[in-house]
């Protein structure tokens, strides 16, 4: 976290570092069933976020105890790799702050995955993070959807995932590294656009009840873009499997 | 003692015979293949799958590359910290390797601390690389104390087979895309990456899968699940730079020299590969 005191100049005549509007999202892009092995995968880029999402399952819950004979439990890992930063060499393995984002992440997709039609049964989420710029876990839970729905897996919708900064009184939809860095406040949101319900929400820094408000408005807002790439990636292994299917 | 997927199946649960059904499908499969003189994709018994070699995808490593070769798909990312030398070699740089086998790779795959497997896998490509003094530890020493700290970290991104000549293909080819931060006022300046990491000597793999005796290189899944023993033979064309023999079964010495052959004349194809990744 850099200080105030050093901070540089995030926004220029309305304009931020690297040329966004305060409302505008960086380049996003997604390909579905990019990994054969998993049942449904993920790979995702969002400005320079690089991320690979899988899902295994439903499989037998191993280990047995952890079964739940009336829906199926869902399991999340949340990883970043030792080369993804800019920074030092990571540390391999998942640390608390990894810890609680998988958490985080599998309490969203218990909200919209239909559990109930697997009793017993377990669906393992994994997220790996293979490039980092800001806002990783909601390029994490937005990759993991789609690799959920190519799993062919039940859900209720499609959710998404944004982050909203602030700095001084301007709200940014979307901050890269550097804004996430020196930015008074910042907060991850993910939402089911069918009904726009709140399935996961972080928050740290300042933020009045109405910055708040606004805040869900602008995620809600660039929600029709993000939902957007989504479906197309998709429909894409669809349209293409369609293609070889004709052909032959 | 279970045949074959020694980097593929960390130790799990109850199965008859260590063994599980489909294994032994899979197994019996590529064996009656083998009695008619062919491989499950039609390859000959000495050709690698397709390689395809993708430099440069993680833009804020150091180096990286992703390696695919057939529906396996290794990612190699090398990062590099200021640091400390070892005791023995003051004036020289330090290499440290690493590889995990991600649960995405396989529904075999789990979370947790990196299994023998992968810590085998890891240390087979670092001794090829090492002992074939491919680094320049020297040319990484800055002053009395301070030197560069190289880390190379393997990433399975999909198992279908040989992970070893994979991850050696992606480690050689991430460090041959490296570029060594600057360094001033006692400070690495990642934002200025222009020197190349010197290298001074390219070093590939040939792994072989013993199925009925039949020598088979470049293993897929399938062929490694039906295994009864694997060697490694690391080369950089003119000398071995390391060997490794893999689970439980055994070669005689005149299939050990015919491998050894064999990887030293594939070790010319497999630069050519890299070389076009730089």
């Amino acid at each position: 976290m850099g200080s105030k005191a050093n901070r540089p100049e995030l926004i220029v005549d309305g304009k931020r570092l690297d040329g966004r509007a305060l409302d505008e999202l960086r380049p996003l892009k997604i390909e579905a069933s990019v990994l054969k092995n998993a049942d449904g995968s993920a790979y995702l880029e969002w400005g320079n976020n690089k991320v690979l999402a899988a899902v295994y399952g439903p499989v037998e819950t191993q280990p047995k105890h952890m079964a739940d004979p009336s829906k199926a439990i869902i399991k999340c890992r949340y990883a970043m790799a030792p080369f993804s930063s800019l920074e030092e060499h990571g540390r391999t393995g998942p640390n608390r702050r990894a810890t609680e984002i998988s958490k985080v992440t599998k309490e969203a997709f218990e909200n919209v995955v239909l559990l109930n039609e697997f009793p017993g049964s377990m669906i393992n989420i994994f997220i790996e993070i293979l490039q980092s710029d800001g806002g990783t876990r909601v390029a994490g839970i937005t990759a993991a959807a789609v690799a959920l729905a190519s799993a062919g897996i039940h859900m209720k919708d499609l959710i998404y995932a944004v982050a909203i900064g602030k700095v001084g009184d301007a709200l940014i939809l979307d901050q890269n590294m550097i804004e996430d860095n020196y930015s008074d406040a910042d907060m991850p949101i993910a939402i089911a656009p069918r009904n726009n319900d709140v399935l996961f929400l972080q928050m740290d820094g300042d933020f009045s009840k109405e910055e708040l408000k606004r805040s869900i408005d602008m995620a809600i807002e660039s929600g029709k873009v993000i939902s957007k790439v989504q479906k197309d990636a998709l429909r894409h292994v669809y349209q293409k499997a369609a293609e070889r299917y004709e052909s032959e | 003692m279970r045949c074959g997927t020694s980097t593929r199946r960390p130790q799990k649960g109850t199965r008859v015979n260590n063994m599980d059904a489909i294994d032994i499908v899979k197994s019996n499969y590529i064996k009656e293949l083998l009695s008619k003189g062919i491989r499950e994709d039609m390859r000959k018994v000495s050709d690698f799958r397709k390689i395809k070699i993708t430099p440069n995808v993680i833009q804020n490593a150091e180096g990286s590359a992703q390696v695919d070769l057939g529906a396996t798909r290794v990612l190699a990312g090398v990062k590099i910290d200021l640091g400390e030398p070892m005791e023995d070699t003051p004036k020289e740089g330090t290499v440290a390797m690493s590889a995990e086998l991600l649960p995405l790779a396989s529904a075999d795959y789990e979370a947790g601390p990196p299994s023998p497997e992968a810590i085998e896998l890891a240390r087979v490509v670092d001794r090829g690389i090492r002992a074939g003094a491919c680094i320049d530890t020297a040319d990484l020493f800055l002053e009395e104390g301070k030197v560069w700290n190289v880390y190379v970290d393997i990433y399975v991104l999909n198992y279908y087979g040989n992970l070893f000549d994979a991850s050696e293909l992606a480690a050689m080819a991430a460090l041959m895309n490296t570029k060594v931060p600057a360094y001033a006022d006692g400070k690495a300046v990642r934002t200025d990456r222009s020197k190349p990491l010197k290298l001074n000597n390219i070093v590939t793999s040939a792994t072989f899968a013993k199925v009925d005796g039949h020598m088979l290189l470049d293993p897929d899944g399938n062929e490694e699940a039906a295994c009864s023993t694997r060697l490694t033979v690391a080369t950089d064309g003119k000398k071995l730079r390391a060997l490794q023999k893999g689970l439980g079964g055994s070669f005689n010495v005149k299939e050990v020299e015919e491998m050894v052959d064999m990887a030293m004349s594939k070790h010319e194809e497999l630069k050519k590969h890299l070389e076009s990744a730089r």
